[in-house]
């Protein structure tokens, strides 16, 4: 039995957990009517053909919106329970959760957020918008991009399966040695956390190399770097730092992964093994992932704020040197995640200053949005909404981010509640809340209908609304000197402040309904919120020259760009839309190889978790085999007929004429 | 920046070239796979990064002048460094398109490069034989770890080298095939230079400290 | 827009007011260097607070007055550039930070919890007669061991402190890391195995305050507490006469079996403990037959 299954028995799966039953019910539940209702309106070949297979990074964008939002709900579960048992777990009762399962709990909740909600959702959306800002008709590795986003849901299925299969880790989101070694966890849940991670870090490094590709060798003529708009700039900087710190990351699971299997020393306490180095590389990676996630969503507030206040960007220039000037910074600064573990003053001081120095150009950005509304016509529709509750929100969280970066300070809010809504209050405040205004904004584009107003503001309200008040008795909490990870107090005066934190949770999670019910209105009144110009907005960057959806092709020719607001600047010198003379497009042809590859790395990591060796075996043999088999087709592009090409833009003349624009 | 624009400027402002040229497939290969090298020699960085600190940590076991046979290090260092040279031949006769010498020379490197891995798996299989496996002493594991790393490079640089010999062979050497040469001599010669970080750095410095 | 304006100024300007009238022991600690880090926190806090207010009203005064409807409000669409006014974007930040970045600096050196302290109150250098108190600290999974090597006791889930006398303490851990936190006493520090860290301090008021770990290190962890009983050199002597006078050792043996996993231990105290007893949990050899570190390290200088 052992050689056929490993360490994976019947023990593994928790029936005697009624959560997780219930869970398990509900999901298979769920899953069984979901694949019913596909083999019933045969979608299973249409969506394999048009969408699991394509390399098309307008579908690979969305795809990455759609786990992320998926994995959202999971990460919010997970978020849900945690404020549910700190606030009924005084006065001698425990809660509903023991250890074993509390433990878990914030882990996952950390690690999803992180890795398969944020991860996903800022590179979707990179995925999206970039080729289009820039004016090219894929990335420069259409199916490497198909790829990384299979690796990506690898991952984040390995996740999901720990849930039911087994045990997630129970070290807290970085996995701490000697915590996570075998010696103090010897169970599943570190491997399956170290596995996930690596499957989808290599999606991660992949799609950041294919995106500083696209970037840097694929922008339309005239297109300066100081002509790319902002986003594609945060973007290019974000991708530097994605190809720069995911390799740390790979290499340091690498090594915890050598100490649980091999029984290396390089993070255990004896023989000469050393935990700091292990905290030292995952911050090298920890820190930069940070600014991964908030870089892109600074270009978001760029382009609503100078789109809605009708108004070109303020500080151009110097907004582009601050990203780059972060992106730098961004690696000097890691120790200021662990000043309490006893460097010396010289070197918690260097590592505190180094990290308030990033404040100045983030500071800069700010007053740049600022003085874009100035004198400017400002729309409050849900993008600039959006952005105005960030500019409010996230200043308050770099405040307290500064404020940890002293060291003294540090040394009494470390590891406090404090720290938990600091990096929340710029999680949610700054990437969550640029991520809601990137969808409001780009949705149109993307499914060719405007999001129903109503609803998003119903969950704009919800969200920020929620976020203060599940925070701010967090930073509270944090001042009266209690610490994150705690699962039961004695303290009974505490209490109030978690019951307070609770009912944020609640207002979120109907922020996350209303979110829900947002898409489904929209859905409904499609045709009502239908967007036939292709430009709702008025926007400025070259994105909105195409229809909505843009076609497969994007651009029937390539656009040259002459001014950094590239559409802004066609419009206001009568552009005229080309109706003839098109010519056939070479485009990427759809493949199923990613998908594969994907499936067969899972499988190796799903038996390397269990130790089902033979599985770990035949899996890494069929990778290899099929990865080398997959390089033999060199037939992987077509031409898009030039006859389709006029018949589409056709089309879309028609459309405008019928709009009047 | 605003603007006032003449008429003439207007009018001879193109929004998009009507002539356009199809773009030649792969043109962003090479510069993707320099950028996935850098990124690969962060994941030595970190594994050199190790060594460096762990390197004196030998919990009472085997130093490095107890467990490093520096001459069979040379001959394994020669057989990596020959083996670049014969890639360079290689690269010149696929210039020159000539398959079947490019051939030859592509599958005198992968004898070298099978060389060297033959004798650093001997080279590890004795240290481990002798009680010095990467489980005795946090300077070994960073051993086992920063070598069998490079050596696992060079083998699966190895597998591409086959695979490619195949499809040269097959193919000839066309665009998609040349390119695919000059990533592997990318590769290649990276791993060479990394080789000898690591024969300086971990042979000789730990064995003259 | 006024909403969100109403609610942080509900929340944000009496924060501080509001939680030091609660219990909030880390913005009103008893301890001379808790105090002063305090004092740094707020500090900082108001400087920020500087551009922080004037960049939280400019926004909401330029969101109504610039919003669409406002068709009084200048409107200059192509207005992007303002050399004077990038100067003072970047130098007011920057200005602020050079001052955070000096009080950084200083407040990071004085406060470097390896520093053994200069003064026991404002204006109170520590006196010439008093006696510093030594402390090591181990934390284990999950509870903490205190050692008294001057008076060769040792406690577990229990420290008791002379009031107004300096406090040293050298901090290790058996299995993971953990972080020792004794809020009215000074920041905390981690406790991580086979390596020391240090931390001073001193408490000014007597009474029982609460130290826990703040590092999370595994299934006992929240029931990681002790108190801290802040005595009079009186009552310090008195603690110290009853611990010796319960008569239990703390052998290896005793040692081996406290360091195995075991949650919300009561507070305990030994009569007797060796005083190898810290060095040898520092450098991995309380098990019989096992090669100290430190001894390890010098064997290897000799070869």
């Amino acid at each position: 039995m052992t050689t056929l299954f490993g360490r994976l028995g019947l023990d593994a799966f928790p029936i005697h957990e009624p959560i997780l039953v219930g869970t398990f019910i509900a999901v298979a539940l769920g899953g069984v009517a979901l694949v019913g209702a596909l083999t019933y309106f045969r979608l299973w070949g249409y969506l394999w053909r048009e969408w699991f297979t394509s390399i098309d990074h307008k579908k690979i964008g969305i795809m990455y919106m759609v786990l992320g939002i998926v994995m959202l709900l999971r990460g919010f579960a997970d978020a849900i329970m945690m404020r549910l048992q700190q606030a009924m777990a005084f006065s001698g009762s425990e809660g509903y959760l023991n250890a074993h399962h509390y433990d878990q709990v914030f882990t996952a909740h950390g690690v999803i957020m992180i890795f398969f909600v944020a991860m996903p959702l800022v590179t979707g959306l990179m995925n999206y918008i970039v080729p289009l800002q820039i004016g090219a008709r894929d990335v420069a590795f259409p199916f490497l991009n198909n790829f990384s986003f299979w690796m990506t849901v690898g991952g984040a299925l390995l996740v999901m399966a720990s849930l039911f299969v087994g045990e997630f880790a129970r070290t807290g989101w970085l996995a701490y040695p000697p915590l996570s070694g075998l010696d103090f966890s010897p169970d599943v849940g570190v491997d399956y956390y170290i596995w996930a991670l690596q499957v989808a870090g290599v999606g991660t490094l992949l799609s950041g190399v294919n995106l500083l590709a696209t970037i840097i060798k694929m922008r339309a003529p005239g297109m300066s770097l100081m002509k790319m708009p902002v986003f594609t700039w945060t973007a290019l900087c974000t991708n530097v730092l994605i190809v720069a710190a995911f390799p740390v990351l790979t290499a340091v699971l690498v090594l915890l992964s050598l100490d649980r299997y091999v029984g290396t020393n390089f993070f255990t306490n004896d023989l000469g093994g050393n935990p700091m180095m292990y905290v030292n590389l995952i911050w090298i990676w920890g820190h930069p992932e940070v600014y991964i996630l908030i870089l892109p969503l600074f270009g978001v507030f760029s382009e609503v704020t100078s789109t809605f206040s009708r108004k070109r960007l303020f500080g151009y220039s110097s907004m582009v040197y601050a990203t780059v000037v972060i992106t730098i910074l961004s690696y000097i600064v890691w120790l200021h995640h662990f000043f309490t573990m006893g460097s010396g003053a010289s070197v918690n001081s260097f590592f505190g200053i180094t990290t308030m120095i990033i404040s100045i150009p983030t500071g800069a950005k700010i007053f740049n949005w600022l003085f874009t509304m100035y004198r400017g016509r400002i729309r409050f529709e849900l993008p600039m909404m959006w952005t105005v509750a960030f500019m409010l929100t996230f200043v308050i969280g770099g405040m307290t981010g500064v404020l940890l970066a002293v060291p003294p300070a540090d040394f009494v809010l470390h590891n406090s509640l404090f720290l938990v809504a600091h990096f929340h209050n710029v999680i949610i405040g700054g990437v969550l809340f640029g991520l809601f205004a990137a969808i409001n904004y780009w949705f149109p584009k993307a499914f060719g209908f405007k999001l129903d107003p109503f609803w998003g503001k119903v969950s704009f309200w919800c969200w920020v609304v929620g976020f203060w008040v599940a925070f701010m008795p967090l930073y509270v909490l944090g001042l009266m000197g209690v610490t994150r990870r705690l699962r039961y107090f004695e303290d009974p005066t505490l209490q109030i402040w978690f019951v307070v934190a609770a009912f944020g949770a609640v207002l979120i999670a109907a922020g996350i309904g209303a979110l829900l019910m947002q898409l489904y209105v929209s859905f409904r009144k499609r045709h009502e919120l239908r967007d036939t110009t292709g430009d709702p907005w008025d926007g400025r960057t070259l994105e909105w020259s195409t229809s909505s959806p843009p076609p497969v092709y994007n651009f029937a020719f390539t656009p040259i760009i002459h001014d950094g607001d590239a559409w802004w600047d066609m419009k206001q010198r009568g552009y005229e839309r080309p109706r003839t003379g098109f010519k056939p497009v070479l485009m990427p042809k759809n493949t199923g190889a990613g998908v594969i590859l994907a499936a067969l790395s899972s499988v190796l990591a799903f038996a390397l978790i269990w130790y089902i060796w033979w599985l770990a075996g035949v899996s890494l043999v069929a990778l290899i085999a099929y990865a080398i088999y997959h390089t033999f087709n060199y037939d992987r592009e077509f031409r898009i007929p030039a006859e389709q090409v006029l018949r589409a833009e056709t089309e879309r003349t028609q459309q405008l004429l019928a709009t009047g624009s | 920046m605003a603007r006032t624009l003449t008429v003439s400027e207007l009018e001879t402002t193109s929004f998009y070239d009507p002539h356009e040229h199809e773009h030649a497939a792969g043109g962003s290969t090479m510069l993707g796979f320099w950028i996935y090298l850098m990124s690969d020699c962060l994941i030595f960085a970190v594994m050199f990064a190790m060594y460096g600190v762990l390197g004196t940590s030998y919990a009472g076991g085997p130093t490095p002048k107890d467990v490093f046979d520096l001459p069979l290090v040379a001959v394994n260092t020669a057989m990596l460094l020959f083996s670049s040279i014969t890639y360079g031949f290689a690269m010149l006769e696929a210039q020159r398109k000539r398959v079947s010498t490019t051939l030859l020379w592509l599958g005198i490197t992968g004898l070298f490069g099978a060389a060297f891995v033959g004798i650093e798996l001997y080279e590890f299989a004795h240290m481990i034989h002798e009680g010095a496996g990467p489980q005795r002493s946090a300077f070994l594991s960073s051993f086992f770890a920063l070598v069998g790393t490079h050596g696992l490079h060079v083998t699966c640089g190895i597998i591409w080298l086959v695979t490619l010999m195949v499809q040269v062979a097959r193919r000839g050497i066309e665009p998609a095939n040349h390119r695919r040469l000059a990533c592997l001599s990318l590769f290649w010669h990276f791993l060479d230079v990394i080789w000898i970080g690591v024969f300086t750095f971990v042979y000789l410095l730990s064995t003259l400290r | 827009m006024l909403n969100v304006r109403q609610i942080r100024n509900a929340a944000i300007f009496p924060l501080f007011t509001l939680i030091a009238g609660c219990n909030s022991v880390v913005l009103n600690p008893s301890g001379d260097v808790a105090l002063q880090q305090r004092n740094l926190l707020l500090h900082s806090t108001w400087l920020m607070l500087l551009i922080i207010v004037p960049v939280m009203a400019l926004t909401v005064l330029f969101a109504w007055r610039y919003r669409a409807s406002n068709k009084q409000a200048k409107y200059d669409p192509e207005w992007h550039h303002s050399t004077r006014l990038e100067l003072v974007i970047w130098s007011a930040p920057l200005l602020i930070i050079i001052c955070l970045g000096a009080l950084t600096w200083l407040g990071t050196h004085l406060l470097d919890p390896y520093r053994p302290i200069e003064r026991i109150a404002h204006g109170q250098p520590v006196p010439e007669e008093a006696k510093t108190l030594e402390v090591q600290v181990v934390a284990l999974d999950w509870k903490w061991l205190f050692i008294y090597p001057e008076y060769g006791i040792a406690t577990v889930n229990e420290l008791a402190v002379p009031v107004n006398h300096p406090i040293t303490m050298r901090i290790t851990a058996s299995s993971v890391m953990n972080s020792i936190y004794i809020p009215n006493l000074a920041g905390q520090v981690y406790a991580m195995p086979s390596m020391e860290t240090r931390l001073h301090g001193v408490l000014n008021k007597t009474g029982v305050s609460e130290g826990f770990s703040a590092n999370y290190s595994g299934a006992g962890f929240s029931g990681m507490r002790f108190a801290v009983h802040s005595l009079s050199d009186q009552d310090f002597n008195k603690w110290i006469e009853d611990t010796r006078a319960t008569h239990r050792a703390l052998t290896r043996e005793d040692y081996r079996q406290l360091a195995k996993p075991s949650e919300n231990e009561p507070a305990r105290r030994y009569a007797r403990v060796d005083d190898t007893l810290y060095h040898d949990i520092l450098n991995r050899c309380v098990e019989p037959g096992s090669t100290c570190m430190d001894q390890m390290m010098a064997n290897e200088h000799h070869h």
